[in-house]
């Protein structure tokens, strides 16, 4: 419906001064890259990303990756879909609420959790009660970067209800389908890109979680000791050790990033 | 392409002023070790009344990163060190004029919840199971210190985290995360009320002795060593013990 508008065959330019700061902005992030690429020993490039404690906390990475990203679709995708449909008082604060991890320093975050999670913090003394410690845990690792990932999941996933419309969802409802039948069969289906890009948002910013797991979680390897954490320390010791894994992290990322682009793009909802 | 070509020249200008911007004469650039800081600052502001003319900027971070700063160019005249591994680093690269002093010594205490709830007596204690004991990560001096502790005393212990700096581990205990660490004495001297200090014999078995030198890039030679001459005299060994250090 809101494509139709568009489409025509008139190729609209840009002005030609808009690709001086483009152009900046692009060398702005990839001379960086560049210079890490530079920076690495290649010689000793595998021996140093496949030791034992690299390979450790790049697995430690992925799962607890993995397990904080499918805890901020369980959460934030029903979040996302009561910010954009649901009709409340108060819908903005809380909009405004949950999205403060965004800008939050993650140390912030980190202290935050700690307080709440921690042994003796809000919840972290009942926890206890029943057996269950947080502190020093992978799930304390988990509990931190889905903290800071769920925002993007549900900024991405509210952007994509928000632009979608209700109008397919007024015509289901009109046609007699029960809200659940609605959502299943015409909102999820309708938004199921934003969905996945939200997630892969929230997998790549779990990846790159560092100031909330060191001051929430701690660092122990193979526990709580991730890849950014383990990139810290070896820097203490070893530059060329933490020049290799960065890049092993920058590879993964942009594995996903890439991967998950290549992979949306055939899912197209006409 | 132009437009290619225009970037690269606005980067290559932006860059010229990138440059590590050097300080006014008169000033006096300090980097030291982060466990300095409480003793430096107090320094340098006697440092400065004597000195009317010379104004101290100091610079706290980890010894190692300090290095590495230094490694990239960063302007300084002093260079204060944690331990002897990151002052020979700095030496080998050509960093330092003249040879480093050793100025204090630092050692290991345990710390754990103020009033000491799981009875620590000794660094035997820390194995006990079940205890959330917080080190540092061997890659660090003190948790190289803690690493010559174990070999000497054939106590394996079994952290439930390795922290990356002295202050985390610091701030486990605080924050009643873990039941004990291993810190610095000067660290648990300024956590005052906040920790329970428990020295323990064998912590003389891993002394951290904190050399001081003249960096080759000084702008003021004779400014930096008589910083150097303040620090060493019986003026900063007064103030270097009131905040938990020794003599070497």
């Amino acid at each position: 419906m809101t494509s139709e508008g568009r489409g025509g065959t008139v190729p609209v330019a840009l002005p030609a001064w808009l690709y001086l700061p483009a152009c900046l902005g692009a060398l702005f992030v990839v001379i960086p890259l560049v210079a890490i690429i530079a920076r690495i020993d290649w010689p000793h490039f595998v021996p140093l990303v496949t030791s034992e404690s690299a390979r450790t906390a790049l697995v430690l990475s992925i799962k607890t990756s993995a397990a904080s990203t499918a805890l901020c679709v369980a959460l934030g995708a029903p979040m996302a879909l009561v910010l954009a449909r649901g009709r409340f008082p108060g819908r903005s604060v809380l909009r405004a609420l949950v999205l403060l991890p965004l800008v939050l320093p993650p140390v912030v975050g980190g202290i935050a959790l700690l307080y709440t999670f921690g042994r003796q913090g809000l919840l972290g003394h009942q926890l206890e009660m029943l057996g269950v410690r947080v502190a020093f845990s992978t799930t304390a690792v988990v509990l931190a970067q889905s903290f800071v990932s769920l925002p993007f999941l549900v900024v991405s996933l509210e952007g994509a209800l928000r632009s979608a419309g209700a109008g397919y969802e007024q015509v289901a409802a009109t046609l007699g389908a029960r809200p659940g039948t609605v959502l299943r069969t015409v909102t999820l289906p309708l938004v199921w890109p934003g969905l996945m890009s939200g997630a892969v948002l929230a997998f790549a910013r779990s990846l790159g979680e560092f100031g909330a797991t060191l001051t929430f979680a701690g660092s122990l390897q193979g526990v709580t000791r991730t890849l950014p954490l383990e990139i810290y320390l070896q820097r203490e010791t070893d530059a060329d050790a933490a020049v290799a894994l960065s890049l092993l992290l920058i590879a993964v990322a942009a594995l996903i990033v890439i991967g998950s682009a290549a992979r949306r793009r055939p899912v197209s909802l006409a | 392409m132009r437009g290619w070509l225009a970037a690269v020249a606005v980067v290559a200008a932006a860059c010229s002023a990138c440059s590590p911007a050097h300080p006014p004469a008169g000033t006096l650039t300090v980097f030291a070790a982060a466990s300095l800081k409480a003793p430096f600052t107090d320094l340098a502001h006697r440092f400065e009344k004597a000195h009317a003319a010379t104004t101290v900027t100091l610079n706290f971070a980890g010894s190692s990163d300090l290095v590495a700063q230094l490694d990239q160019g960063a302007p300084a005249d002093v260079f204060a060190s944690a331990d002897a591994a990151n002052m020979t680093k700095a030496v080998d690269s050509g960093l330092v004029s003249g040879s480093p002093a050793n100025f204090a010594t630092n050692t290991l205490t345990i710390v754990t919840r103020p009033g000491n709830p799981r009875g620590i007596k000794g660094f035997a204690d820390l194995a006990t199971p079940e205890l959330q004991l917080v080190v540092c990560a061997p890659q660090v001096p003190c948790g190289a210190a803690t690493a010559r502790l174990e070999r000497s005393t054939g106590v394996t212990l079994r952290p439930v985290s390795e922290e990356s700096s002295v202050t985390d581990v610091l701030g486990k205990v605080t924050s009643g995360q873990a039941d004990a660490g291993l810190v610095y004495v000067t660290d648990a001297a300024t956590a005052g009320d906040e920790v329970t200090a428990v020295p323990f014999p064998e912590a003389r078995n891993a002394v951290n002795v904190y050399p001081i030198a003249v960096l080759e890039k000084a702008g003021d030679r004779s400014a930096a060593a008589a910083f150097i001459e303040l620090v060493t005299g019986a003026e900063g060994r007064k103030v270097l013990s009131d905040a938990g250090f020794a003599q070497p």
